[in-house]
């Protein structure tokens, strides 16, 4: 199959087996931050990217489904000399601890934080809880976009 | 060492050195690696709890196109070895070949397969004849050493490699005992004496990452092994034993880890992964998927039996502790989780007269191995709700049970030098406690005295529970660490370490570590870890001892390091200074008055200008003592009287590391623990067939807790200084896990008064609980 998207704001050709996934095409193309952490079966959240600005679950969307719209991995967020205000946030909160869930975590937050720029704990607790970690106890994640909300916020004062 | 009067960096929450590539999305794990070209390495599961292969056949299989090797146990050597990554003699038993011809649960290794996909790898699989003898299995642990009960282990070659009772013929995979004073006759003659028996369960670790491995030969034909693992060293030992080649062809690679917590202390891919890239002479690439890894190794299911003494005043006369340990199918970690069931757990207490009696039965079940809390997990569950028990009938209030009774600085244990693992323990004195702190501290935070406040009525009853915990800080007289550093040209340093950073910060505590002795930044240090070629030895991440221990191997290295530099400065500064009053700080070295220069200029001058050397250091820590952590728990809960469901309100941890290197990451070891705990005290079950069969291999039917299921969460750090650690640290990784099953039973039980002593506390098992109340 082959087909056309924006991935992180490149227009990509795509080609790939009839039934691959998501997941397997984003990190064959060499988007690596896409994790695997259950067996394709929705269940954990490591495989987390943005589809049009939505998160979805990359290892249960067949790849074809993307053709035409644009996928955001972390990769697309910033880099260690420009971090995103959420990535700056995760890293000084101590919210990385194996950073297995992180990618996934950093995206279900920055889809949040696009439509609700204040959210309460137990919005944030919602809109995380596709993305298992079993390294943080959550108590740091939480406070962590917590703190990056405030940190957008101030960003967006004139 | 003594409390020095200002720490730098030591005690400074800086920013965990891989985390922001993490959070980039840029660190690199196993998989992400460069694959090309790689095979699918496979396992093929038995779908028998217990057989024998008459006869396997892999013809049909080799020939599917895309097969690239197929193993049976006839390919690969016999030689026979444990998977539990420990020290050498491992005190577990010698019990696994890499394959054989012999089942022992479902899910266990029939052949291996390399293909150029998962999916032609399973269908090699399916494509074998086999021709099995299916034999009786052994489900329940209560009956494996009864006589005529099925033997597991009949191959001649099992043993326990260490002079330790074991008898496969009776499927006993291990057996510990010892004894101060005369227990019988201190119970008989006790004031009030009880006993009561109390189980936990199955449990997998869930690391995010499930097991991976990638092997490939080298150009120089060495195995090269790529794995996740928290036992670099040991990995390489035992991969090379159980292949037969020596260990210098093999070397063991750790990238990140995503998550451990104990199950990647098993020595599992290694083997597998390596006899199919010598089959092959390609790459081959490891992954273990949810359902496989649920059973990789597992939490040892325990029942401990508690018989304890007690005078008027609620103090201790004695304990008699019985442990029955179920390793499932290999003996992995069998003696060892189960003697600190004792070791870890009855010291807390003052007590003169103790026992103990432990067994582990293998069984055709998944296997147990390490897990965080090792054993402490299953035995506090018990020693922390009988003592509750004890503390109601007697009238007495729980925390004030724990005050009087629990061990204080100077006190020792008869527990520490009676058992160690597998031979005597180390007798040591308690040097620091912040326990009695944290039983304060934690009683303020949960409001503790609301207890005695009188229950809302309606069908949703709140209570409170507690339980006080200890740990230990690495294995005394056998756990190793070593570090090396070296100075660079701009006074920045390397630091190696074998110490395995899984994503519990301890690259950057060793960085901190070592820079607080030479008066430099944490980022002025490039920590590799772990890779067996170019790190030094250290037994790797487990028994609670990477920062006491491999922080204690830093802060040598970095002393050293030090005084070859205060030699430099002193032959640099004018006034040529002797050596010792030399000060590092502020990337510099300082005279006494206060003349300097900076550390690049020394670095300069070492390696280009004037007697030449290579500033640089190894040296090695061993422990003499494993000086407890300790940690009070406590939870208020509401019960649904009509549902049985147990929602936790708030729960506060107290706990005492020592001086916390990096008091964030502490923290995050602490509530990351805390919620497995309660995770597995709650939701997380293994559901088996009949036939012993493992039905629920998914998050989806295993339930571990998400951001959704958090209650309310205090935690804190209750500073001690511990003499023998670096900068007066103690170990903080596992203590947290050992809470919640003990502090939520005893708050189930002041909420609607009812006991669950066998855990997960799931909604049916405590509404049948206060239903058979009911009709009492
Ligand atoms: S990999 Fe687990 S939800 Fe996609
Ligand atoms: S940080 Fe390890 S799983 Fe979240």
């Amino acid at each position: 199959m082959r087909f056309n998207a924006k991935i992180n704001g490149l227009k990509r050709e795509i080609e790939c087996a009839p039934g691959a996934t998501l997941l397997e095409v984003l990190r064959l193309m060499g988007y690596k931050s896409v994790k695997q952490g259950c067996d394709r079966e929705g269940t954990c959240g490591a495989c987390t990217v943005l589809l049009d600005g939505t998160p979805i679950l990359s290892c249960i969307t067949p790849a074809p489904r993307v053709a035409g719209r644009e996928v955001t991995t972390v990769e697309a967020l910033g880099d260690p000399s420009r971090p995103h205000p959420i990535q700056a946030a995760f890293v000084n909160a101590g919210a990385v601890q194996c950073g297995y869930c992180t990618p996934g975590m950093l995206l279900s937050t920055k889809a949040l934080l696009d439509r609700n720029k204040k959210p309460t704990d137990e919005q944030i607790a919602t809109a995380l809880s596709g993305n298992l970690c079993r390294c943080t106890g959550y108590v740091k994640i939480v406070e962590a976009v917590r703190n990056a909300a405030a940190a957008l916020t101030e960003e967006q004062k004139p | 060492m003594t409390a020095p009067q200002k720490l730098n960096v030591v005690g400074t929450s800086v920013a965990k050195i891989d985390s922001m590539g993490m959070a980039c999305g840029l660190e690199q794990y196993v998989a992400d690696y460069d694959t090309t070209g790689a095979l699918i390495g496979y396992v093929v599961p038995s779908p028998h709890a217990h057989a024998r292969i008459k006869k396997i056949d892999a013809t049909r299989a080799r020939a599917i196109p895309g097969v690239h090797a197929v193993l049976t146990w006839e390919d690969v050597p016999r030689i026979v070895h444990t998977t539990a990554g420990q020290g050498f003699v491992e005190p577990s038993a010698y019990d696994s070949f890499v394959l054989d011809k012999k089942v022992r649960f479902v899910g266990d290794r029939v052949a291996l397969v390399a293909a150029d996909t998962r999916e032609i790898a399973e269908e090699a699989g399916r494509a074998l004849d086999i021709e099995w003898e299916v034999l009786e299995p052994v489900l329940d642990p209560d009956k494996a050493m009864e006589p005529g009960a099925p033997v597991i282990h009949d191959e001649p070659e099992a043993h326990m490699p260490i002079p330790v009772p074991y008898d496969a013929k009776k499927n006993m995979a291990a057996s510990a005992s010892m004894g101060v004073g005369d227990i019988d006759a201190v119970l008989k003659g006790s004031h009030l004496a009880r006993k009561q028996v109390y189980s936990t369960h199955y449990a997998q670790h869930c690391p995010i990452e499930p097991h991976v491995c990638m092997g490939y030969l080298d150009p120089r034909d060495r195995l090269t092994l790529v794995s996740s693992t928290q036992v670099p060293f040991h990995a390489r030992r035992i991969t090379a034993q159980a292949l037969g080649i020596p260990v210098k062809r093999v070397r063991v690679i750790k990238p990140r880890v995503g998550g451990g917590f104990g199950t990647k202390q098993e020595v599992l891919l290694e083997q597998m992964v390596g006899a199919l890239v010598l089959a092959t002479r390609r790459k081959v690439l490891m992954q273990f998927t949810r359902a496989e890894e649920f059973l990789s190794r597992t939490r040892h299911p325990i029942k401990v039996t508690i018989e304890g003494g007690f005078n008027k005043d609620g103090t201790i006369t004695g304990v008699r502790m019985t442990a029955l340990s179920n390793t499932g199918a290999y003996g992995s970690h069998g003696l060892t989780v189960m003697c600190n069931c004792g070791s870890k757990v009855l010291p807390l207490y003052r007590m003169k007269t103790v026992a103990f009696d432990a067994t582990a039965v293998y069984t055709n079940l998944p296997v147990g191995g390490a897990y965080r809390g090792y054993g402490a997990t299953q035995a506090a569950f018990a020693m922390e709700s009988f003592l509750d028990e004890v503390a109601h009938e007697m009238g007495i209030d729980p925390v004030e049970m724990r005050r009087i009774n629990h061990i204080l600085p100077g006190e020792g244990s008869p527990v520490f030098a009676a058992l160690g693992e597998g031979k005597p323990g180390v007798e040591q004195k308690i040097g620091s406690s912040g326990l009695a702190e944290c039983l304060t501290q934690g009683a303020e935070a949960i409001g503790w005295h609301r207890r005695k406040e009188p229950k809302a009525p309606g069908a949703k009853k709140r209570g409170f529970g507690m339980c006080a915990l200890m740990q230990g800080s690495s294995i005394p007289d056998i756990d190793m660490a070593a570090v090396s550093m070296k100075m660079n040209d701009d006074g920045s340093f390397n630091l190696a370490a074998g110490a395995t950073d899984l994503g519990t910060g301890s690259d950057t505590i060793l960085a901190q570590i070592a820079a607080e002795v030479l008066g430099i930044e944490t980022s002025d240090i490039i920590v590799t870890s772990s890779d067996t070629d170019l790190t030094p030895f250290d037994v790797g991440a487990y028994a609670s001892s990477t920062t006491y221990l491999s922080g204690e191997a830093a802060r040598r290295a970095a002393t050293t390091v030090a005084e070859q530099i205060k030699k430099v400065a002193s032959e640099m500064l004018e006034s040529h200074p002797a050596p010792e009053t030399i000060e590092l700080r502020n990337k510099a070295a300082f005279g006494p008055d206060g003349s300097s220069v900076t550390l690049g200029q020394i670095a300069l001058r070492s390696l280009y200008e004037s007697k030449q050397h290579q500033i640089s250091s190894v040296e090695s820590a061993i422990s003499k003592k494993s000086p407890p952590p300790f940690s009070a728990h406590f939870v208020e809960v509401e019960v649904d009287t009509e549902t049985g469901y147990v929602k936790l309100l708030k729960y506060v941890t107290m706990l005492d590391c020592g001086t916390a290197i990096n008091p964030k990451l502490a923290e995050g070891q602490v509530e990351g623990a805390v919620v497995n705990g309660i995770s597995f005290a709650m939701t997380e079950e293994y559901i088996f067939d009949e036939k012993g069969r493992m039905r629920n291999t998914g998050f989806a039917d295993y339930k571990i807790l998400s951001t959704a299921d958090m209650p309310e969460m205090v935690t804190r750090l209750i500073p001690t200084w511990e003499e023998t650690g670096p900068f007066g640290a103690k170990s903080v990784s596992e203590i947290g896990i050992n809470g919640a099953c003990p502090a939520i039973a005893n708050a189930i039980f002041d909420a609607v008064g009812v006991r669950i002593r066998h855990a997960p506390f799931t909604p049916e098992k405590v509404l049948a609980a206060i239903q058979a109340a009911k009709q009492a």
